[in-house]
């Protein structure tokens, strides 16, 4: 597709590609470039059209309950956006969360085990679940969407299984496993531990996509890996460890969302699988691989969140406000799609 | 740029009786090729005649059945591609191996990024951005590209000449000893095509010595310093633009004619 657009561009050259862009395309091209500019808008509207709806909505304490909110799915989000990034998909992103909460918190309360061992296993839940979604990947060379549409109903089935449908509760943890529901107030916002967590690790792994060949290599193998390929990359071993790491980052997640339902149960999270994939969509992170940051996946969240307490804050019913983000998210695809024709 | 040879006649790649067959059609049936520092050699044939088997033989993407491959005077044994990279023989290929979303330079250093120096680059593996931007616009100046000022501008939004010039400055980047171009100007416009020979021109001026295989006859005899011509999986005749003319190469090409020297 990139050769059809080049062609009927003539033969001349760079002085010319700028140029030549009409003012609805000069945004296009900025779009292109940043594409985080539109999702920091939409994020902007939002608090203001729901600040002037609502004179509770920035209030220290509904500020602080959006931010809770977001934590769990941010999380999420980033684990999602790495996979995204490689033209993948991964459904399984809550499953997987939940079942390492479930582990975390039957080895310790239940099983005795100390609680670093116990978040310990919760990290090899989460490495294990992202090497059976990578080898399935790359070796058997399936798609991500099937397998982590199998392997969604595997890990749902395993928490259910080793869970008994039991909820453990917070008070019977130890205090590591709910450290991250634990708060200190910013300027009369009470933020959570699990809220500086996810700030951290969308921090690193900025740090790390934008200053490291792996980081590079993420990106390449996502927006054309035959290109990718015959540039030296290894690119089944670079997807392998991009599943392994979003593993990982599940993990946190896990424990994150211990600290903030102060409980452990499978039943909660199973649907968060949605909400990833449309924060990251929203934060202008392409399908299609090879395009987008971290940072607009964070802005996705927050407008998600945003939406939600908003809409409820007015009074809005709450399937109205998955009405809402459904839109939000077909507008955004459709974004990205125009955006993705911006070749000059 | 010196060979480990006796002179200027000894030639950088030399392949001798490479047998590929697939099957039971013969794709090379004992080729020789012989490649010499600074020159420009054409490989030109019509289709099925062997050219591409030969030069994914010589670049590692087929394993040749029989005969040798000497590079600098060494047996060189290649089982993939990155094999023949890594000895020096940078292959642009005719689908771009270019990754659109990332910028010029990420493209030039791709798979082979530069580290910053100290702990950062080494522990924490971060790559120098800097340096590479800077590498990238002293090698796209070398090679007379002067419409690429900006190497931080995404590669999609680059024409196919500009593109075609990314894949061949990162070829030529990295000290390569033999350049091999697949069919460079087959999806450019007529200008651009004038500036990749020119580009072609440069390289060889610079030392490297540059295998092209082509189907455009004006363009093979205005770049090449000597033409392979290859017929029914063997080399009909090696010929120079000063010796013979086109139609002398399209009638050893089809068979019309024959040509056993050099």
């Amino acid at each position: 597709m990139n050769q059809h657009a080049a062609a009927p561009s003539g033969p001349d050259l760079a002085e010319e590609f700028l140029d030549r862009s009409t003012p609805l395309g000069a945004i296009r091209n900025l779009l292109h470039r940043y594409p985080a500019i539109s999702p920091a808008i939409v994020l902007i509207a939002a608090v203001a059209v729901f600040g002037s709806l609502n004179e509770r909505f920035l209030e220290p304490s509904n500020l602080s309950l959006v931010s809770q909110q977001v934590a769990v799915v941010g999380t999420l989000a980033l684990a999602q956006t790495l996979v995204i990034l490689t033209a993948g998909i991964d459904l399984s992103v809550g499953a997987v969360m939940v079942l390492g909460s479930m582990v975390v918190a039957q080895t310790t309360v239940q099983n005795g085990v100390p609680a670093p061992l116990g978040l310990g296993l919760g990290l090899a839940v989460g490495l294990g679940a992202g090497a059976v979604n990578g080898f399935l990947v790359t070796r058997l060379k399936l798609p991500p969407f099937i397998v982590t549409l199998g392997s969604l109903n595997v890990f749902l089935a395993l928490t259910l299984l080793y869970s008994g449908g039991a909820t453990v509760r917070g008070r019977d943890m130890p205090d590591l496993l709910t450290l991250t529901g634990e708060t200190f107030a910013v300027g009369g916002v009470n933020i959570t531990l699990g809220v500086v967590m996810m700030l951290v690790l969308y921090i690193a792994l900025a740090l790390i996509l934008q200053g490291t060949a792996w980081g590079r290599h993420v990106y390449a193998c996502g927006d054309d890996p035959e290109a990718a390929r015959l540039a030296g990359i290894r690119v089944q071993r670079v997807l392998a460890s991009v599943y392994l790491a979003a593993g990982a980052i599940l993990a946190v997640a896990a424990w994150i969302q211990i600290g903030r339902s102060n409980a452990a149960s499978p039943n909660t999270g199973t649907d968060l699988n949605l909400d990833s994939i449309t924060a990251v969509v929203i934060g202008g992170t392409s399908l299609f691989g090879g395009r987008g940051t971290v940072w607009g996946t964070l802005l996705g969240a927050l407008i998600v969140g945003v939406f939600r307490n908003g809409l409820s804050l007015v009074g809005v019913d709450v399937l109205w406000q998955t009405f809402a983000v459904g839109v939000l998210v077909i507008v955004a695809v459709s974004i990205d799609q125009w955006i993705r024709k911006a070749r000059t | 740029m010196t060979t480990n040879g006796t002179g200027s006649g000894e030639p950088i790649l030399q392949a001798t009786g490479l047998v590929k067959t697939f099957g039971r059609v013969v794709g090379l049936d004992g080729v020789d090729l012989a490649l010499h520092p600074g020159e420009v050699l054409a490989v030109i044939g019509d289709n099925g005649a062997g050219k591409s088997t030969l030069i994914k033989c010589l670049t590692g993407a087929e394993i040749p059945d029989e005969g040798e491959i000497r590079l600098e005077g060494r047996r060189v044994h290649f089982k993939r591609p990155q094999d023949a990279r890594t000895h020096g023989i940078e292959t642009v290929y005719q689908t771009l191996a270019v990754s659109p979303a990332l910028d010029v330079a990420a493209n030039l250093f791709l798979g082979r990024e530069l580290r910053k120096p100290g702990p950062l680059g080494t522990v924490l593996r971060v790559v120098d951005k800097k340096r590479m931007r800077q590498r990238a616009k002293e090698e796209l100046s070398a090679l007379g590209i002067t419409t690429l000022q900006d190497v931080t501008v995404p590669v999609e939004n680059l024409s196919g000449g500009q593109r075609q010039a990314v894949a061949v400055a990162r070829a030529a980047a990295f000290g390569s000893k033999v350049v091999v171009l697949d069919e460079p100007t087959a999806a450019l416009g007529v200008r651009e095509s004038q500036q990749v020979l020119e580009m072609i021109r440069r390289l060889r001026d610079r030392g490297v010595p540059v295998i092209l295989i082509s189907h455009n006859m004006p363009q093979v005899f205005a770049v090449a310093d000597r033409i392979h011509i290859q017929r029914l999986g063997k080399r009909a005749a090696t010929i120079t633009p000063q010796t013979h003319s086109m139609t002398d190469a399209v009638a050893i090409m089809t068979g019309a004619a024959q040509e056993g020297t050099r």
